[in-house]
């Protein structure tokens, strides 16, 4: 294991000698000491390795990640695995705003909760938050799952395309476009291999969420709608 | 951009190291707001008396103005900090003190209050902080500000911290959209302004209505009403401070409490270097909600 201390080691090596890994790289395992809040740390990975960081994070953290699994030990800033396109991001601690914003794909886990805005413009991103989430989360989502076992803040996936999102919670309103829809089989099975990827195999029924998703109004052409084209 | 911080200290053995503390916080937020900074530091109250700070120009003859002061009567004691002077003066003599000071054209009074002093300048934030030696200061809590100017020029008058009333003071993350509208409503209602800033207004307002007998957190709650925009605010008074986001949340806002000690940031990274930083709850303030930590 490899063992960086970043009160030692500037943040900019740090992520540079993370971007030289190839795919069968033998140093697969890190831990980073003393993130002292800095931003943009273990961004940009593309190599299946796993980083453990511990401590608080700011901005970025996980950004981009394709492959990585990335472990923190901590709570994250803003844009946690912004734009992630594949791997697993955990925060063990709570996410601030933007969580996932546009992810591509991968697993984002928060233990805690996560502020405004996460998910937004998720592009295929799955989310598990097993606190609550802020307002306008999964805004204008296009693509992936957004779970949440606690509850959800104003205006939940407003604008929402394609995104499918389970909150187990209270609602505290739906955005533009985004509807309750029913919840069958198919949805439980999906969800209760999420929750056994965020590690909650069993612990949570998938029974207990309700389903949200979009109207399909307000993005998708409509017949009557023709005069304002 | 702009940096916000503020520390309370709820364990009166810190009050010595209040500076040595919150020097690190506003220097951490230098890269937020490169172009002024400014804080407002709150230390024990003399009795029966005022602290009035004032601002003249570089290489001001503080010593000439005391004199002046002294010849007409009146017998403050002083402190000179770089462009800045203290005077405290027996709450007697405050009036007739700042009457003589609005007749001196290169000064301008920068707060006035029990406990309050405020500092700032143009320039990096951590020059800004040297030049006035805030981690030597002593006291209860602090304010600070780092600033990116976007709604009024890089100058001292609309630098941070702003005070409309005696002990209060305000800074301010964002930008208001509707103050030209609200400064000619307080304007009305008999409150003066000296720039063009957004933020004074914003400090104006809650100046004006704790006047009217209202709360800090009563204040708080109606800004979310009169006031429009972007802002993450910190208001300082005499007993402590108040947080307040606005509903959308545009603004980032982060805040750590120990059993010592309560913080506030912009971000983290203010935060890290406070003793006992690692075991603290940390959290990002809720939009739209009063935080308030006062002494009682």
């Amino acid at each position: 294991m490899r063992i960086v201390d970043l009160s030692q080691t500037s943040l900019r090596e740090f992520n540079a000698a993370l971007h030289r890994l190839r795919a069968d790289t033998n140093e697969t395992h890190w831990r980073v000491l003393n993130p002292r809040g800095q931003h943009a740390i273990a961004a940009g990975i593309d190599a299946p390795i796993t980083v453990e960081i511990e401590g608080h994070v700011g901005y970025y953290c996980a950004g981009m990640n394709k492959e990585a699994t990335i472990v923190l030990n901590g709570n994250a800033g803003q844009g946690v695995a912004e734009n992630m396109m594949s791997g697993t991001v955990h925060v063990r601690g709570d996410a601030s705003q933007a969580a996932g914003a546009t992810g591509c794909g991968g697993l984002l886990v928060v233990d805690g909760n996560a502020s405004a805005r996460c998910g937004i413009s998720m592009k295929g991103i799955d989310i598990v938050v097993k606190g609550s989430v802020g307002h306008l989360s999964a805004f204008m989502g296009q693509a992936g799952n957004l779970v949440v076992l606690g509850d959800a803040g104003e205006a939940l996936g407003d604008s929402i395309y394609e995104a499918r999102l389970f909150v187990r919670g209270k609602v505290e309103s739906l955005g533009a476009d985004c509807i309750e829809k029913p919840i069958d089989e198919r949805h439980k099975a999906e969800l209760a291999k999420l929750l056994a990827a965020a590690g909650l195999n069993g612990t949570v029924d998938p029974g207990s969420f309700r389903r949200y998703g979009s109207a399909r109004k307000l993005y998708h052409f409509h017949i009557d709608n023709v005069g304002s084209y | 951009m702009c940096g916000v911080v503020a520390l309370f200290l709820k364990d009166s053995t810190l009050n010595s190291r209040l500076g040595t503390l919150f020097a690190p916080m506003l220097t951490a937020m230098c890269d937020r707001g490169p172009d002024s900074a400014g804080f407002a530091v709150y230390s024990a109250a003399a009795p029966n008396a005022v602290k009035i700070t004032v601002r003249g120009p570089q290489d001001c003859e503080f010593a000439d103005i005391v004199h002046r002061l002294e010849v007409s009567g009146a017998q403050p004691t002083h402190v000179v900090r770089d462009t800045h002077l203290v005077l405290t003066v027996p709450v007697a003599q405050a009036e007739p003190v700042l009457k003589q000071i609005a007749a001196m054209p290169e000064l301008i009074v920068v707060s006035t209050g029990r406990s309050m002093e405020i500092y700032k300048e143009v320039g990096r934030p951590d020059r800004v902080a040297k030049r006035f030696g805030l981690d030597a200061m002593a006291g209860t809590h602090a304010i600070g500000h780092t600033r990116m100017a976007t709604e009024s020029a890089v100058t001292t008058d609309g630098a941070h911290p702003f005070s409309t009333g005696t002990d209060q003071c305000l800074v301010h993350n964002g930008s208001l959209s509707n103050h030209n509208a609200l400064r000619r409503e307080l304007i009305r209602e008999g409150l003066s302004f000296q720039t063009e800033n957004d933020t004074e207004v914003a400090a104006g307002y809650m100046s004006w209505r704790m006047q009217q007998g209202d709360s800090l957190e009563q204040t708080l709650n109606s800004s979310l009403g009169a006031l429009d925009g972007f802002y993450t605010f910190v208001v300082g008074t005499e007993s402590g401070f108040g947080v307040l986001r606005d509903p959308i949340a545009c603004k980032p806002a982060v805040m750590a409490e120990t059993d010592r000690w309560v913080a506030f940031g912009t971000e983290y990274r203010a935060l890290v270097d406070l003793p006992g930083i690692d075991a603290a709850r940390v959290w990002e303030p809720v939009p739209a909600k009063a935080y308030l930590w006062e002494r009682h």
